[in-house]
């Protein structure tokens, strides 16, 4: 029991990650954590989505389940629990059994090597992006089987066009990161690297962050991958695959309840697996802001502020919406609830204000944060563009994306190459 | 993989059998990890089971499944069957119990699996350049030739 104890804390003074140290309790507590975490945040998605797009459209949003529709996701999910859960008569039970299993384990197996810091992974394979790139193409096979398994032809046709697409923008994403990965390689050995952890480090030692490199090459090789994700993930303005005016809900159409979740929380976690790649590729990752240029102590704590400071803001808009509450009998259950959760965003915020926990906190914090930045930006997408026709969808994606990728790709390599005759150091 | 080999050809459904072929080629990747080339494993698993074969399970979807289970299952030619799986479970066998003996002077030692990456770059790149270029016109040419028998007016 003593050394049990002793290998549990052997690993908190490691500088690796739990997979890398081989200390297998504590990859069970980081595997644990980010299941828990990926499945809160697509809780949150599930309202944020539901009120920002409702905000964009002038209107209110979910506001009667619990205080400004706070409860709204927990009522969605406990309705999924309890539909009846049919099976379509032709059906093919065993793959419309697997479907939903195979794109649900495709999403969440990405994360496995998803750097929240340069020890906060769950483990760091030296292929970590390849593995990244490759078990998200494993969803499509899923979604191939969930339309053909349904036996009807909205569901075969939307799953046909949904993995086509995928297929035809995995393509532009792929090269889009091959020409971020060759940035690793920008270093005195003139090695790169394709894992994750290793690609923060490379934009940590090279002192500014990808997408800013090689002016406007990163740029445009961010934005290629900034497109393709969206497409690569079936959300609007992509989205003619499950579009419900179109398509009754394409490859989806014939799963109720549970099984639809399955779906929706694997769509989501995509959303977020893909969204990490691009902060970890040109973002930075977990790095804060200005982490060469504006260095030493003091900036650090005026950084280290920031995860506090968020959380005290969250907390003082719940009250100020409390104040505002109508002041009727029957709105005091909410009020006195969006009173309570604006006192524990605060007391959370507090918390972080702890020099102990801001230090570990950090970059948890940042990567958190720029990935959020990235789903506002997702569900602002939705909000603004109408969707692509199909043709044009693949018009894009194989005679504007692809092209321009190559070009970045090629342009990248020679800068990278003449880089050296160009800036002598 | 055995089990998953034994699936594709046992079963009626075909889109069965291109499942149980999708699980064949992970367990590969699989062995691709166990001689540590993990390049080699994600590369397998992002080519051919995401991509070779949703290809596949596009033409199989477009075949009459019903029609393609009822058909009956013929087996006329299990002498030859059998002579040919027995040379080569034969040499199998034989491979097996040599081992890399019967190649000297091409056994190579394991490497770290963190070069796995970087050595198949450089031998690509640089010993087999001419290959890999060769390889590349021969998939031009199956485009071109695909492109022009699927276009309705050249």
């Amino acid at each position: 029991m003593h050394e049990f104890l002793q290998y549990i804390e052997s690993y908190l003074t490691s500088d690796k990650t739990p997979g890398a140290a081989g200390n297998w309790v504590w990859e069970l507590i980081y595997i644990l954590l980010v299941f828990v975490g990926l499945s809160v945040s697509v809780i949150c998605m599930n309202w944020l989505e539901r009120k920002i797009l409702a905000h964009m459209q002038v209107r209110l949003g979910p506001m009667r389940v619990g205080p400004h529709g706070l409860l709204q996701p927990i009522a969605d999910a406990l309705k999924l629990l309890l539909k009846e859960d049919i099976i379509p008569a032709e059906a093919d039970a065993l793959i419309f059994w697997i479907a939903p299993f195979a794109v649900v384990l495709a999403a969440f197996t990405v994360f496995v090597v998803v750097p929240f810091g340069p020890t906060h992974a769950i483990t760091d394979m030296n292929i970590g992006i390849l593995f990244m790139l490759g078990v998200s193409s494993l969803s499509v096979l899923g979604i191939v089987m969930a339309g053909w398994a349904s036996n009807s032809h909205y569901p075969l046709i939307g799953a046909l066009r949904s993995s086509a697409q995928m297929v035809s923008y995995e393509i532009a994403m792929g090269l889009a990161v091959v020409s971020a990965v060759l940035m690793t390689s920008l270093n005195e050995s003139g090695t790169g690297t394709l894992s994750m952890i290793g690609i923060v480090q490379a934009q940590l030692a090279q002192g500014e962050w990808f997408i800013f490199k090689f002016f406007p090459l990163g740029l445009i090789a961010f934005f290629i991958f900034a497109i393709a994700m969206v497409a690569e993930t079936n959300r609007a303005p992509f989205d003619l695959a499950e579009a419900e005016s179109e398509l009754t809900a394409g490859f989806h159409t014939e799963y109720s309840g549970f099984r639809w979740s399955l779906f929706f929380l694997a769509e989501y976690s995509a959303m977020i697996a893909v969204s990490s790649i691009a902060v970890t590729l040109w973002l930075g990752g977990w790095l804060r802001p200005f982490p060469n240029w504006l260095s030493g102590t003091t900036w650090d704590r005026m950084f280290s502020l920031f995860p506090g400071v968020t959380f005290l803001f969250l907390a003082a808009m719940c009250f100020y919406n409390t104040v505002r509450m109508p002041k009727h009998p029957l709105f005091r259950i909410q009020t006195i609830g969006l009173a309570g959760f604006g006192v524990v965003l605060g007391l959370i915020g507090l918390i972080l204000f702890i020099p102990a926990v801001s230090f570990r906190v950090q970059d948890v914090f940042w990567f958190s944060a720029k990935v959020a930045a990235f789903m506002y930006l997702y569900i602002w997408y939705r909000g603004t563009f109408p969707r692509y026709r199909f043709d044009q969808l693949m018009q894009i994606g194989w005679k504007v994306l692809l092209p321009i990728g190559l070009g970045v790709l090629i342009l990248t390599a020679s800068v990278a190459l003449l880089q050296p005759m160009i800036w002598h150091p | 993989m055995l089990i998953g080999g034994i699936l594709v050809i046992t079963r009626r459904n075909p889109v069965h059998s291109a499942l149980a072929l999708i699980i064949t080629l992970l367990a590969q990747a699989a062995i691709y990890l166990m001689l540590y080339a993990p390049f080699v494993a994600g590369v397998q698993i992002i080519l051919y089971a995401g991509g070779i074969m949703v290809l596949f399970l596009f033409v199989i979807m477009l075949v009459n499944v019903d029609r393609a289970m009822k058909e009956r299952q013929f087996n006329a030619q299990w002498m030859v069957g059998i002579v040919a799986a027995t040379a080569l479970g034969g040499l199998f066998m034989t491979v097996y119990t040599k081992g890399s003996s019967l190649f000297p002077e091409r056994a190579m030692p394991l490497t770290l699996e963190g070069d796995n990456t970087q050595k198949i770059a450089t031998m690509l790149y640089g010993q087999y350049m001419f290959s890999f270029e060769i390889a590349s016109l021969l998939l031009l040419v199956a485009i071109i030739g695909a492109v022009v028998m699927a276009k309705k007016r050249i």
